[in-house]
């Protein structure tokens, strides 16, 4: 992960910050950055999304493709997660360099999603045993400022609710050939429920307090951080630590109740936002990359 | 009270010169002709072709006499003798340190231009190279002054001042050296409560200012203290001031900055960074930035 080398004082001023709910940048103990979401920014893809949170910036597209269903859950499709770390982000991801991070992040993504309840997996499914859709999830780190598996898994949720999956039959011929045909409208497409998709919040411990959205700086004072994925209702779907430091049972329980409530504001909040880019529907202007 | 803002993006907006001043910049971008008349002799950012001379960086043009230059807007600190820097050690050598000061290679900090504690004159042992961990540590952030520089462009620093040494608590803000005002002393003490150092390099270092003035350390007993509540708030908003003004592309200087702070009074300390209320306090600091010209 990309980090920074700060001095014994600035870290000690850091500390005692959080301590008196006062970081760096002016915001509380359980305060966001302010982040921009944008949808429908790549063009070949069946759904896409951006996200700025600070300098975190994350890329993600969703590609439906029709496969086949796996063997022990025939009627439904599934996602598949990627994570790219692009070398723009920081000179650490060249090469090979980013393949660790962006194998844990893919398997965090895994584990978040694994819930059933998450994404409604049978809307996905063409004909039992044999066809289903296959989104393929593409995540690409842009830059790296601090908290990124939360702006990724607000960028997912973005791109989810921005996917439109086109609506298809399966014909069987007289011989048993199976046919797929595409509906001839355009517009006539399937959207995925997502309200009940998880989002992730990190909370780091500094001290003896926890802050949500740490930067790069904060994130080099915490020793331990705990991910947990809330829904919109406030349920927890799975909890992971990490960090090289140890956590008290106590504190582990004080920050998944602040990693419910602030992943509440946070559901609240992206929702208002899709609806708000949804409901300027044509009209929009897209910002993109060169805005 | 948890407190999430999303917002839509929005396209950044050409920011409309205010009322011309005399002295227009001669702005160029790589590959513009900055002038066809072969009896100019081309300076840095610059290059010949067909007897024109073509920018290759994309700058204000500056003419002294016959020399033509352009100076590049967003660069890497070009070293020059007698700057302040604050720069953050990266190595530790035999006798000297590597200093990353956002330049294109690391600056070195010999120990013989350091000042050791207890004496000035002191010949550096055998002892003192040992010791030079117990002094300054990788990581750690120092201001100094720029000595020489070598041919390369590789520079080098000294701390001959008691005013110069390791920083303490505090926050660092980074910024385009091309932001930096040059101007007589980069220390400042800021009456709003807190003391800015502006480095020509442009790292920003903002501390709480201390009581005594007349500390013999030198800077390297830091002062481990927690920072009171109330110097923190001040630290926090000019830390935001500065990254308003760097995103408004606005020159740092003291005066600007005690202006940004004054014009943010009213609103939080975490709303300063919103773009709408950023916009807003920038543009009454270039109000009143023109009043005192003017």
């Amino acid at each position: 992960m990309a980090s920074v080398v700060l001095s014994e004082a600035e870290k000690l001023y850091i500390v005692h910050g959080v301590q008196e709910d006062l970081r760096v940048d002016g915001r509380g103990c359980e305060d966001y950055r302010c982040a921009e979401v944008e949808t429908d920014v790549v063009s070949n893809t069946s759904g896409s999304a951006r996200v700025k949170l600070g300098h975190t910036d994350v890329l993600v597209g969703v590609k439906a493709e029709m496969g086949t269903p796996k063997l022990e859950k025939p009627d439904e499709g599934y996602l598949e997660f990627f994570v790219d770390c692009s070398a723009n982000a920081t000179p650490e991801f060249e090469g090979r360099g980013g393949e660790e991070l962006g194998t844990e992040i893919a398997n965090t993504l895994y584990r978040v999603f694994s819930s059933e309840s998450s994404v409604d997996l049978k809307l996905l499914c063409i004909n039992p045993r044999e066809h289903c859709w296959v989104l393929y999830v593409d995540v690409l780190l842009l830059e790296c400022g601090g908290n990124l598996l939360d702006a990724i898994s607000i960028a997912v949720k973005a791109a989810l609710f921005n996917t439109r999956i086109p609506k298809v039959r399966v014909l069987e011929d007289e011989e048993g050939s199976k046919e797929i045909e595409l509906s001839d409208d355009p517009y006539d497409c399937i959207r995925l429920n997502v309200d009940d998709v998880p989002c992730i919040v990190t909370l780091s411990k500094i001290g003896y307090r926890h802050v949500v959205d740490a930067t790069l700086q904060e994130e080099a004072c915490s020793l331990a951080s705990l991910l947990i994925s809330v829904t919109s209702k406030g349920a927890l779907t799975s909890m992971k630590k990490v960090g090289k430091g140890s956590l008290d049972p106590e504190s582990i329980f004080e920050m998944m109740e602040t990693g419910k409530r602030v992943g509440k504001s946070l559901h609240i909040a992206l929702q208002k936002i899709l609806e708000e880019e949804e409901s300027l529907g044509t009209s929009r202007q897209k910002v993109g990359f060169l805005g | 009270m948890a407190a999430v803002t999303m917002r839509l993006p929005v396209a950044r907006k050409a920011v409309v010169p205010s009322a011309p001043r005399g002295g227009e910049k001669h702005l160029v971008a790589p590959g513009d002709t900055i002038t066809t008349d072969t009896g100019y002799m081309r300076g840095h950012g610059t290059y010949v072709e067909e007897e024109k001379l073509i920018a290759s960086v994309a700058g204000a043009v500056e003419r002294v006499n016959k020399l033509v230059c352009v100076k590049a807007l967003k660069t890497r600190y070009n070293g020059e003798v007698g700057d302040i820097v604050v720069g953050r050690i990266t190595e530790v050598q035999q006798k000297r340190w590597k200093v990353e000061t956002n330049s294109r290679l690391d600056s070195v900090l010999l120990l013989s231009s350091m000042n050791l504690p207890g004496g000035e004159l002191r010949r550096r042992s055998a002892e003192d190279e040992l010791a030079m961990r117990d002094y300054l540590q990788e990581g750690d952030l120092i201001s100094a002054e720029v000595q020489s520089v070598f041919s390369d462009g590789a520079v080098s620093l000294h701390t001959r001042s008691l005013k110069y040494g390791k920083l303490g608590q505090g926050v660092l803000v980074q910024v385009s050296p091309s932001l930096v005002k040059r101007q007589k002393t980069h220390f400042h003490d800021l009456p709003c409560g807190a003391s800015v150092i502006l480095g020509n390099n442009g790292f920003i270092w903002i501390y709480p200012t201390p009581e005594q003035k007349d500390e013999e350390a030198g800077g390297f007993t830091t002062n481990l203290e927690p920072v009171p509540l109330s110097d923190r708030e001040v630290i926090s908003r000019l830390r935001n001031c500065i990254v308003a003004l760097v995103t408004q592309q606005l020159m740092l200087f003291d005066t600007s900055i005690l202006y940004c702070y004054e014009a943010s009074l009213p609103h939080q300390i975490k709303d300063i960074l919103k773009p709408e209320v950023m916009e807003e306090i920038v543009l009454e600091t270039r109000q009143r930035l023109l009043d005192l010209e003017g």
